[in-house]
């Protein structure tokens, strides 16, 4: 078990170079550069700015300047926030983007299991209708249009809370972006508990189970719900990784320092260290949570554990 | 004479309100929305219009900008130009100080400018104080920045030696390039020292925090030798790409001022706002370029004069545009100082007779209903621009029979293709003037020019643009100007749309606020009045 999760662990480090590599190379494939613009600059300044950021340098020198960077834990500087070092400008967004994406799922999963558990347990009763038919809707309803309705109602016509910004410590700031970003994915988990848990209602063993004299509760919690996570758990993974990427359009709405608007403003300027100190962070954690997700079938899935 | 009168007018309109009707001093915060995140707040690297606003309020030049647009004494307090309009004589007021106590003296503006033009520097705006003696070779590394034209024979003079007679220098030095840089931070920090905790500043504010992508805040400076007429204490700006969150953000009461508005919600702004939403004349051009290099284009003005009379300005302004512009044939936009915009004649005939003299020009081109133009219109993704491009096509369509192929591309992607004007054939443009004066439109068009991607060479048009610099005479240069746009404008290599206008939001409470065409708000000039705020969640 151990040896598997550490060998796990190091097949990462390829598949992470892949990555950044990849996206080394793809940045600068794509035409124009950070310094052009409207205005035409003089080739002096042009050749100032470009030595400045090594640009000057031939491209594989410039790979190697950045991987061995990258090795100390410099991420170079900005091209678009002059002054500033990706490494400290992650440092300062990554915080905002987990605790939105992590209230989002942690929002996401009371509500969406909740629904999911009713909806089974009422099969075919007017509560399973009502609430699948809410959930439909949920999914089908992306976040960069329930955004702007919620701050419709709850911040310009209500002024019950902000409708955008981020005063660090302040929680009302939080609580329209991570309502935004948790609804689609508690539709998505109710339908997945669902299905699931129904699939387990009607296994054997629970008839025997119940056949024992369980009462219903121990029947559902011991016996039925942990089997039934298992699909819940694997999209988890990904959705996790999702609801971070994800949140690139939530912060954009309600004017969060993110670092999802890092990604979209570094990639329109052409800000070619930060795109790549966003996607290697991202690529960490998608990495991360997928190699949680494997654990957590181990601990939930008795067959996967042994031998 | 008619604009000085103009100004006065609007001063006696934009009266400081009384300390009575003010809110009291906790109250007095701004909150700017503000458009794109700022790049740099060091004032030698800053672009943009966002980061300009911010840097105005940090930083003050030895001119400034009124609110109501004209140019006036700042940290000079006043000066003296020479008979050949070829020497200025800066005289510094007395007792200024930087933010952290230190003396502010003319070697700081020395040093500033020098710092400005070197392109060690890597200040993009360099190129703007050319007309100073020696800025060029400064600039091609042909000589030391100590080189450059500017002297401070006493602690309070600044003398700044021309190139040529520069008429508009004076509102060139109210420009970021040309403020002062505090020494000593600079050769503590380098180039980094524009941060939080590190930035020493002489305007009426100072830098208090930096948040990326969520505010920059400033703190009223006690040192400004102007202090005691600043009302407003602390100011924010809020980054705002998101148009629509920007206004709801506005709605909401968190923000006082917005950057823009949302063009196709226009109406429904002007209905619900009233006289909140500030629409004024704006100093930037909004057009359509042809490429004289590759056909068909190519020694074929009579067919570029017949696209651009068959579009109607009137439609895209009105209808597209929702009226948040100015329908324009010159390529200098209205509001420009000492000049008056050149039209060609045709502008003012009636559509019926331009759309006529369109069909004949495009027949006498070559093309008929038979033999149609196939011609390529090129603009950077943008619904505005996509809006406009379509109907322009419409337009050809309709009345001359073009077959337009719509070619939209990311923005980087566009400028490198518009540069290299080895693919265009038409394509979107716009400029915005870094200062008011015509040069700063009619100089794209010159033959060697960076920005001229119509690849336009008229010998004649560059002789009277370089005769205008020449002259010492305001009148004589304003008519050479003139000429020059009007045979350029002959000659069609650009297609004029419209000229831009400023568009803002403003609460009511917020005093001071005057249109201007630069559209400089200094947050020192503003004040908020007392209100009563339904329930803000702030």
């Amino acid at each position: 078990m151990i040896r598997h999760a550490l060998l796990r662990l190091l097949t990462a480090v390829p598949t992470l170079l892949v990555l950044v590599t990849l996206t080394f190379f793809l940045m600068r494939l794509a035409p124009g550069g950070p310094f052009d613009r409207e205005r035409s600059l003089p080739p002096e300044i042009e050749a100032a700015l470009a030595a400045e950021y090594h640009l000057d340098e031939p491209l594989p020198q410039q790979y190697l300047r950045y991987l061995g960077g990258l090795v100390r834990g410099d991420l170079g500087p900005s091209f678009q926030y002059e002054g500033f070092r990706v490494s400290e400008l992650i440092a300062k967004g990554l915080p905002v983007s987990l605790a939105l994406g992590a209230l989002a799922m942690a929002l996401a999963l009371c509500i969406g299991v909740a629904m999911g558990i009713i909806a089974a347990l009422r099969h075919r009763h007017f509560s399973d209708y009502g609430l699948m038919s809410a959930a439909l809707l949920g999914v089908s309803i992306p976040s960069y249009v329930v955004a702007p309705i919620l701050v419709l109602v709850f911040a310009v016509t209500l002024r019950w809370l902000p409708a955008g910004g981020w005063v660090p410590g302040r929680f009302s700031d939080l609580v329209l972006p991570v309502v935004a970003l948790a609804l689609p994915q508690i539709s998505a988990i109710a339908r997945l508990m669902r299905g699931a848990l129904l699939e387990v209602l009607q296994q054997p063993y629970l008839r025997t189970a119940r056949a024992k004299g369980l009462s219903p509760a121990i029947v559902i919690l011991r016996h039925a719900l942990k089997p039934a996570l298992l699909p819940l758990v694997s999209y988890l993974g990904p959705a996790t990784a999702g609801i971070l990427t994800g949140s690139v359009v939530v912060e954009q709405v309600f004017d969060l320092p993110g670092i999802g608007r890092y990604f979209v403003q570094g990639a329109l300027n052409r800000d070619y260290t930060l795109v790549l100190g966003v996607v290697a962070v991202y690529g960490t954690l998608i990495v991360l949570f997928n190699f949680v997700v494997d654990l957590a079938y181990g601990l939930l899935d008795p067959r996967i554990r042994t031998p | 004479m008619h604009r000085a009168l103009l100004y006065v007018a609007l001063a006696l309109l934009a009266v400081p309100a009384s300390a009575a009707d003010l809110a009291p001093p906790a109250q007095q915060v701004l909150h700017h929305g503000n458009g794109a995140e700022p790049n740099s707040l060091d004032p030698h690297r800053a672009e943009g219009v966002s980061t300009s606003n911010i840097v105005r309020d940090l930083y003050e030049g030895l001119t400034g900008i009124s609110p109501q647009g004209a140019v006036v004494p700042a940290a000079a307090e006043g000066w003296t130009i020479s008979a050949d309009g070829r020497r200025y004589s800066f005289t510094l007021r007395s007792g200024l100080r930087w933010s952290d106590g230190s003396a502010l003296v003319a070697d700081d503006f020395v040093a500033g400018l020098q710092r400005s033009i070197s392109p060690a520097t890597g200040n993009t705006f360099a190129q703007m104080l050319n007309a100073i003696t020696n800025a060029d070779a400064v600039l091609k590394n042909q000589l030391p920045p100590s080189a450059l034209g500017v002297t401070a024979p006493d602690a309070r003079t600044l003398v700044i030696e021309l190139a040529a007679p520069t008429p508009y220098l004076l509102g060139l030095l109210s420009h970021p390039s040309a403020f002062p840089v505090h020494r000593p931070s600079l050769a503590q920090w380098g180039r980094d020292f524009a941060r939080p905790g590190r930035l020493v500043s002489n305007g009426a504010y100072t830098l208090r925090d930096w948040v990326v992508q969520s505010h920059v805040e400033l703190a009223r400076n006690p040192q400004y030798w102007n202090n005691a007429r600043t009302v407003i204490e602390r100011v924010f700006y809020h980054p705002s790409e998101d148009l629509n969150a920007e206004l709801k953000r506005y709605a909401a009461d968190e923000f006082d001022t917005t950057y823009e508005i949302p063009l196709v919600q226009a109406k429904a702004l002007r209905a619900r706002y009233g006289s909140e939403l500030r629409i004024a004349p704006y100093l930037g051009s909004y057009y359509y370029g042809f490429n004289l290099s590759r056909p068909p284009f190519k020694d074929n003005p009579k067919l570029r004069t017949a696209l651009a009379m068959a579009i109607d300005r009137e439609v895209i302004v009105g209808k597209v545009m929702n009226g948040i512009a100015l329908p324009a044939y010159s390529y200098v936009p209205q509001g420009i100082w000492n000049y008056t915009p050149q039209a060609p004649a045709w502008a003012d005939w009636p559509r019926e007779k331009k759309l006529a003299e369109a069909r004949r020009l495009y027949e006498e081109a070559g093309y008929s209903a038979a033999r149609p133009l196939t011609v390529e219109l090129r603009y950077n993704t943008h619904d505005d621009h996509k809006r406009i491009a379509l109907v322009m096509a419409a337009m050809w369509k309709q009345w001359l029979g073009v077959r337009t192929r719509l070619v939209n591309e990311e923005f980087k992607v566009f400028l490198q293709n518009r540069k290299l004007r080895q693919v265009t054939q038409v394509f979107r443009s716009a400029w915005i003037s870094d200062y008011d004066d015509a040069t700063s439109f009619l100089d794209l068009q010159t033959s060697t020019h960076g920005r001229n991607d119509s690849v336009y060479r008229n010998p004649a048009y560059d002789a009277l643009l370089a005769e205008a610099a020449a002259a010492a005479d305001v009148a004589a240069r304003r008519a050479l100007l003139e000429q020059a746009e009007r045979m350029m404008l002959a000659d069609q290599p650009v297609l004029p749309i419209y000229t831009y206008v400023s568009k803002h939001l403003v609460k009511p409470w917020v005093a001071g606020w005057v249109d201007n065409a630069y559209d400089y708000h200094y947050s020192k000039d503003l004040q908020v009045l007392a209100h009563a705020r339904p329930g803000v969640a702030r």
